[in-house]
Parts: C-alpha cells; sequence; structure tokens
C-alpha cells in the first residue's frame, strides 16, 4: 500500500469514521515514516500528537520487525482538529509488537488510531491495548486488523479497546478485524463502550471531591497503566503531565 | 425542639425516586453530642432519607426543609455538604477501580480542607493520619494502597469505610446499615470505632439501621421509628429492645 494519491472518501475502509474535510486541507500527505528493527534487536518508541486545535495531523508508520526483533510504542493522541495516527507492521518469525495508546477528544475533534499487524512468520507475538476518552461532540475511533499469513503458526495476537463517553454527543468507534490464514494461532480481541459511572461519581463527591475533580480522577484511572512501562522516565512523566492537563480541561 | 443549637433540623421533608414519593413529611432534629438511632421495616424510606440528606442525583426534594449547623442543607451540592462537615457512610460501599484508597482519601480530606480555608496536608501527614485510622479499626495499611473498596470483602468494606470517616472527621455521620455484612468481631470493632470518632460533645451520629444488634456496641440516645416515609414513634434506647422483642408492626400499633 502507497500512500494514496487521490482523497480518500468514506468507502475507504480505513477513513469511513474520519474528518475527510480536515484531511482535505493537508492533502497529499508524504509517505510513511519507516523503521525497520533489525532481527534480534529491542526498540521503543513514543509519540505524543498534541497539535494545535486547528490543525490537521496525519502520521503514518510503515515498520518492519525482524526475526526475534521487539518494539513497543506508546501513543498518546489527543491534538488537532483531526488526529489520525497510523501503524502499519509486520512481523517475522518470533517478533514482537506491542502498542498502548491513548486517545482523547473533545470540542469537535476527530482522534483516530489504524493499526494493520500482518504475522508473516510462525511465533509472533503482537497487543494492542487501546484507551478512548470522548467528550463534546469528538470522535475517537480505532480500527485495528490483525492478519495472520498462511503457515504463520503459534501467533499469538491480543487487541483490547475500551471507550468512555463523556456526553451523549460524543462517539466512539470500534472496528476490529481479524484475518487469519493459520489454524494453530491465538488471536484474542475485545472491544466495548461505556460512560462514568455515576455512583462511583456521588460516592467521589459525597467524601468531598468536586464533579470536576471527580471525572479527571476516574478518566485518570481509566487510561492509567498505558505508560507504566515506558523506559525513558522523563517521557513518561510529559506523556503523564500532558494526558492530565487535557484531562482536566474536559471539566 | 429548639431551632436554635440544632445541629440538623429536618422539617416536613419530602422525596421522591424515579416520581415514586418516598419520604412523606419527615421531622426531626438532632443536637451536637447526641446518637440517634433510625430503625425501620424494608421499604420504610431509610436508604432514600440517607441519600436525600447526602444530595444523591435522583432523590428529588419534593417538599419540606433541612438546616445543617444552621445552613440550608438542600441548597449545597454533595461535595459542599461533605466539606461541611457531614459524612455518610453507604450500606453498599462502592468500588473505583484504579484509584487507591491512599490517593483517594487524601484528595477527599485536601478538597474538604481547602473549601474550608485550611492548608492542605502533606503526603507525610496524612499517612500517618491513615495509618492510625486503619489501626483503630483493625484494617491493615496494605488494604489502603489498593483501589478504593475493590476485592473487598463485606466486613473490609465496612471497616474501610469507617477508616474513611476517621480521617475525614466529620460532624456529622449519617450511617446508612453499616451493621449489615458484619460478623460479631467485625460488629464490635466497627461499633468501637464509631464510638472513638463520632462520640464527642461537638459531633452527632445518625444511626440508620434495620437491626438491634451494633446499639448494643453504639447506644443511642434516642431511637426513632421511621415507617411509610416518616418518623411514626420516638422514644429512648428501650424503643429498640422493645422492637427487638415484639416486631415493627405491634410496636408502630402500640
Amino acid at each position: 500500500m502507497s500512500a494514496l494519491a487521490r482523497l480518500p472518501t468514506r468507502r475507504d475502509e480505513a477513513w469511513r469514521y474520519s474528518d475527510l474535510d480536515a484531511a482535505a486541507r493537508i492533502w497529499p500527505v508524504g509517505e510513511p515514516e519507516r523503521l525497520v528493527v533489525a532481527p534480534g534487536e529491542s526498540r521503543a518508541m513514543s509519540l505524543l500528537q498534541d497539535a494545535a486545535s486547528g490543525e490537521a495531523v496525519i502520521r503514518d508508520h510503515r515498520i518492519e520487525i525482524g526475526a526475534g526483533g521487539s518494539l513497543a510504542v506508546h501513543l498518546l493522541d489527543m491534538g488537532g482538529m483531526l488526529g489520525r495516527v497510523t501503524f502499519d507492521v509486520t512481523l517475522a518469525r518470533g517478533a514482537h509488537f506491542e502498542l498502548k495508546a491513548a486517545l482523547i477528544g473533545a470540542g469537535a475533534q476527530t482522534i483516530e488510531l489504524v493499526t494493520t499487524v500482518t504475522h508473516a512468520e510462525p511465533e509472533a507475538t503482537s497487543e494492542q491495548i487501546v484507551r478512548a476518552i470522548a467528550a463534546g461532540q469528538a470522535t475517537t475511533s480505532y480500527l485495528g486488523q490483525i492478519k495472520v499469513a498462511r503457515g504463520a503458526q503459534k501467533t499469538d495476537a491480543a487487541q483490547s479497546f475500551k471507550a468512555m463517553l463523556l456526553d451523549r454527543t460524543a462517539t466512539a468507534n470500534a472496528k476490529p478485524e481479524l484475518e487469519i490464514f493459520a489454524d494453530d494461532v491465538k488471536c484474542a480481541h475485545g472491544a466495548s463502550v461505556g460512560e462514568l459511572d455515576r455512583t462511583a461519581l456521588f460516592y467521589m463527591a459525597s467524601r468531598g471531591l468536586d464533579p470536576a475533580r471527580a471525572r479527571a480522577l476516574m478518566l485518570e484511572a481509566f487510561i492509567a497503566g498505558l505508560f507504566d512501562d515506558m523506559a525513558d522516565e522523563a517521557e513518561r512523566a510529559r506523556f503523564d503531565a500532558a494526558a492530565r492537563a487535557k484531562l482536566e480541561a474536559l471539566g | 425542639m429548639e431551632d436554635q443549637g440544632n445541629m440538623l433540623r429536618i422539617d416536613d421533608l419530602r422525596s421522591e425516586v424515579d416520581g415514586k414519593p418516598i419520604l412523606k413529611g419527615l421531622s426531626l432534629a438532632l443536637n451536637a453530642g447526641e446518637v440517634h438511632a433510625i430503625m425501620g421495616p424494608n421499604g420504610a424510606g431509610k436508604s432514600t432519607l440517607a441519600y436525600t440528606l447526602g444530595g444523591r442525583p435522583g432523590y428529588e426534594v419534593t417538599g419540606g426543609s433541612v438546616s445543617f449547623d444552621g445552613r440550608d442543607l438542600l441548597a449545597m451540592a454533595p461535595h459542599e455538604r461533605a466539606a461541611a462537615g457531614l459524612f455518610l457512610g453507604f450500606q453498599y460501599p462502592v468500588e473505583i477501580p484504579g484509584i487507591s484508597n491512599v490517593q483517594f482519601l487524601r484528595e477527599a480530606l485536601n478538597s474538604q480542607r481547602k473549601a474550608r480555608g485550611q492548608e492542605p496536608l502533606s503526603a507525610a501527614e496524612f499517612l500517618r493520619l491513615a495509618r492510625e485510622k486503619a489501626a483503630l479499626l483493625g484494617l491493615d495499611m496494605e488494604m489502603l494502597k489498593r483501589p478504593v473498596n475493590v476485592g473487598f470483602s463485606g466486613g473490609e468494606k465496612k471497616r474501610a469505610e469507617m477508616v474513611q470517616m476517621g480521617i475525614l472527621d466529620p460532624k456529622l455521620a449519617i450511617l446508612d446499615e453499616t451493621d449489615s455484612g458484619l460478623d460479631i468481631d467485625a460488629l464490635k470493632t466497627v461499633g468501637a470505632g464509631i464510638n472513638a470518632i463520632m462520640r464527642a460533645p461537638d459531633k452527632a451520629v445518625l444511626l440508620i439501621t434495620h437491626y438491634q444488634r451494633l446499639l448494643d456496641y453504639v447506644q443511642p440516645d434516642f431511637v426513632h421509628i421511621l415507617a411509610g416515609g416518616r418518623i411514626v414513634k420516638s422514644g429512648g434506647p428501650e424503643l429498640a429492645l422493645a422492637l427487638e422483642r415484639e416486631g415493627y408492626a405491634e410496636v408502630i400499633a402500640a
């Protein structure tokens, strides 16, 4: 898949929930950022997308992980009118890919994450943990595709998506998709969309927390742990602070 | 009863849930230094009284007034009632995954202190306080490092609830069926905890309970029977004993 020359439409699966008007403003986008993880090598990558509110952002990634190599990605996607991040990952034998992502949208933002993880060879493992929070008229979407190639036995792939809607006008989309051409594999996926627990909010208020702080605490808890295993302490602190500031502003 | 000096004064309180009237003209007054028990059959409106006083959304006041320390309680938001010194002990304490007791209670206490114009407690000061109250209630300090009520047994939740009360140090505690789900040993500990935290000349307790047994450990000065959404009988501790002996129907009819 090379970058689309023409502007995508809703008929393009990976764009069905997107903000095409915002995308049109920066079209055409450049080639995807490429990353090759050498066999046996362990790499980490972090991306904090906090563009100014009027901007449109599209960040595509094409990643190959060699045999026995591994890549851990942390993503906080929360900026821009359109904040779209995509990962197209191909795993060789015994490779490992994990993605921990928080998508936070407010106002009229469209925040979306698209992953395609291809287990091209046997014994590779992958995991995506995605948490989304949408307030106002925002849309948060996760389109996650897992492909297991013919012969890629002992694949172990897991995907978990949970979304929280703060207002009746907010939207969360989940589109898990599994395409499996091998018979000895484990592929787990789960998706849920919910609202903040009102009983818990009242319980917190009854102990003296004001509604905005109670809500922010529950949302921090909802995405807690996603960034805990970031090796770079300073980077982790930057992610936590950015997420906290965004959540506080939702109140 | 005098209007002046009542810590809590409820006059002709009416409230409804989902459009259904539950409290139908309830009046009650508590003074500082007193422990009152409210007993009543299932469906009498006991929990509705607790939630209405706590300001829970969905419990709509349709008439009457409540003053707390001379202020209009019903005009305050739930967190403002807490900062004013009201503590609501839940019959079913709520689980909050991902937020530790320590973080939750420190934020809650410091929010209350801020609202009252007091300095926040430091992490060290807070931990010292939490450790002291946990020891008082026989709750392992390790439990307070875990998420709020998550994975706690029924008895542990009630102890934790009383630890929260000890830390927040309210003027008035409204305890909704705090005795339910407790075995005898836990009942003794919780009873002793309530006495240690709340038996003071400037504090008051409203114990809402179905059974007399907690009253063996926390002896009330006054006992009221709630039935059909109002107080139908008031008396001293002997009223609770009569209820235990003769049942609600007999005592209410007498």
